[in-house]
């Protein structure tokens, strides 16, 4: 479980992230949607303690983020950021080696390459394993980032927005990939998405930021309607049932 | 590339590097030399030691600057460690003058000089990372900010001494790898040894730390703390080396990016050795030719940096290499 009590981020006079409380329960996949800006990134960020929180906590597993030590956390928590790039010259299966560093500090064991290759076959990098990452496309090497993060095999994934640069089949994939890793392995997702359809989808749960605060919660029968998606995005919606599941057309 | 062939071109590759490097020294060791040969090898051996000592310390500092500032045309001579030994040789020509500084114990004065840019380093990393917020770019912006204060304060300085001082004071101001203490080559290799020791089980850190922070946050790395353990390590490093033979800014930028660029990947494991090479093959290789060649003394180091310059420029105006 996640529970989020309290937190706020302000950078400066600009309060970015406001009281926000929130409990992501254990296992299953959790969608984060909201327009730009709304502190998607912000709040994902101080879930995995990549930025100081100013006010409230974060547990995780009934750990205090602020307060664990950042090996035991780098275990049971990973996240893939927004924004991926890296000047050092390093292959895909270099990069992805480093997600069980929190596990082998640099000396891989067997039980960690077959981790590596495995998560290299669910992205299907198999073939671009030993490419550099500089010699791939901005979706194979977003696939190659969330390779990664899923050969640190913790408990808890963050992932912000990992459908960034996919084509439709690899979007299809991922999410089937993220959506199995919460239903057979009990693994606990949340993903920061913009395409509403794949929130709909293949959440379990859905959580709506609007403006640094909490704007709604729960399954997406009860998010997926036109008057609270019209409120969030300040766009004209429409909503249909479509073999089961709701779909938003906004065209 | 898959690792096997990884490992085998960076192995072959640094293979090359070592055998440039021992004909180098060999060719400085015994190339135009006359007379005792137990002389010459003790007069020479003890300059090639400090020229080894000068290479590695440049290239591995360099190199781990590079690293935790994800940037590849910062050295950390330019984070105020040279203006400052610029400084602390000014000054005390200005206060003591010139027969002072050429009289003083070289060896108390290099302890000094060393103690004092450590001291400095230590005490600018201690304010900037006490204060909560931690930000290596900071800490070289403020370092470029001060090394400028402390430029302009030995350029004032340097006006209203006289000239004798000055001339003596300027022949100090330029990089010599002439060293020929015996001492000081021992004590700078017993510091070196040391810093070796606390970087030899880091090489899996120092790849993570190249990955960014938040990646290395994420990874369970302590970034915070490990910052600052290897803004120390450099700043000993450059401070031993400046110390041993003087400033030298752009040298590191070169070797360190020569390095960049002969290496397949870039793992601290082998790109550490193989900038460390290429620095003794510039270094000594450059030295033996100048001396040896062209039978000119000092100008190797105006030639390093010349060259360190001119990449540096290549570089800023190509963007990048790769
Ligand atoms: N370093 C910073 N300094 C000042 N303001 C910031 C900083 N980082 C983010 N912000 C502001 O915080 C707010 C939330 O940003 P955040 O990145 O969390 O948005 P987001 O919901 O992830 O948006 P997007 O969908 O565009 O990724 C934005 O208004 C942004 O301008
Ligand atoms: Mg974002």
């Amino acid at each position: 479980m996640i529970g989020i009590s309290g937190v706020s981020k302000s950078y400066g006079q600009t309060v970015v992230i406001d009281d926000v409380s929130l409990t992501l329960p254990k296992g299953g996949l959790t969608s984060i949607i909201g327009p730009n800006g709304a502190g998607k990134s912000t709040l994902m960020s101080m879930i995995a303690r990549l930025l100081p929180i100013d006010r409230g906590t974060v547990m995780v597993d009934g750990l205090d983020v602020a307060l664990t030590a950042g090996d035991a956390l780098a275990k049971r928590l990973s996240i893939l950021r927004q924004d991926n790039h890296l000047a050092a010259r390093l292959t895909v299966s270099d990069l992805v080696s480093f997600g069980r560093y929190p596990y082998s500090k640099g000396r891989l064991t067997d039980e960690d390459r077959g981790h590596i290759e495995r998560a290299l076959t669910y992205l299907g990098l198999d073939e671009l394993k030993h490419r550099f990452l500089d010699e791939l496309s901005g979706g194979q090497r977003q696939r190659a980032f969330v390779a990664m993060v899923l050969a640190q095999d913790t408990d808890y994934m963050l992932f912000d927005e990992p459908l960034n640069n996919l084509d439709i089949r690899h979007a299809v994939a991922m999410m089937k990939l993220l959506r199995d890793a919460a239903k057979d392995l009990g693994k606990t997702v949340v993903v920061v998405l913009h395409d509403i359809n794949f929130a709909s989808c293949y959440s379990d749960h859905i959580v709506v930021m609007r403006r640094g605060r909490l704007f709604r919660q729960g399954v997406p029968e009860e998010i997926i309607r036109e008057e609270i998606l019209i409120e969030t995005y300040e766009t004209d919606f429409k909503v249909r049932d479509m073999d089961g599941n709701r779909i938003a057309t906004f065209y | 590339m898959s690792p096997d062939e990884i490992r085998k071109s960076s192995r072959l590759i640094l293979l090359c590097l070592a055998a440039l490097a021992l004909i180098s020294m060999v060719a400085f060791m015994t190339l135009g030399a006359k007379g005792s040969w137990s002389f010459v090898l003790s007069f020479r051996g003890t300059r090639l030691a400090a020229m080894l000592i000068v290479a590695y310390a440049i290239a591995v500092s360099t190199v781990l600057f590079q690293t935790i500032t994800g940037n590849r045309i910062l050295t950390p001579a330019l984070t105020g460690f040279d203006a400052l030994y610029v400084l602390l040789q000014t000054s005390i020509v200005f206060l003591f003058g010139a027969a002072t500084l050429t009289g003083l114990d070289p060896q108390l004065m290099f302890i000094a000089e060393v103690a004092i840019m450590v001291g400095f380093s230590l005490a600018l990393y201690r304010l900037l990372f006490g204060s909560g917020r931690h930000n290596v770019h900071l800490v070289v912006l403020i370092g470029i900010v001060l090394g400028g204060l402390f430029r302009s304060m030995s350029g004032f300085l340097q006006r209203i001494i006289s000239p004798d001082d000055f001339v003596v004071l300027q022949d100090r101001l330029f990089a010599s790898f002439n060293v020929t203490d015996q001492t000081l080559v021992g004590v700078s290799a017993l510091l070196i040894g040391l810093v070796t020791i606390a970087i030899w089980r880091m090489f899996s850190v120092f790849d993570v730390m190249m990955l960014g922070r938040d990646t290395a946050v994420a990874l369970g790395v302590d970034h915070k703390a490990m910052t600052m353990r290897i803004l120390v390590l450099i700043s000993v490093l450059v401070s031993i080396s400046t110390a041993l033979v003087g400033p030298v800014t752009f040298f590191g930028l070169l070797v360190a990016n020569l390095a960049y660029i002969l290496m397949p990947a870039a793992k601290h494991r082998i790109m550490l050795p193989a900038a460390v090479l290429v620095a003794i093959i510039c270094l000594v290789g450059g030295q033996t030719i100048l001396e040896r060649v062209f039978a000119f003394d000092t100008a190797l180091s105006i030639i390093i940096e010349f060259a360190g310059g001119l990449f540096f420029i290549v570089f800023l105006l190509k963007g990048r290499v790769r």
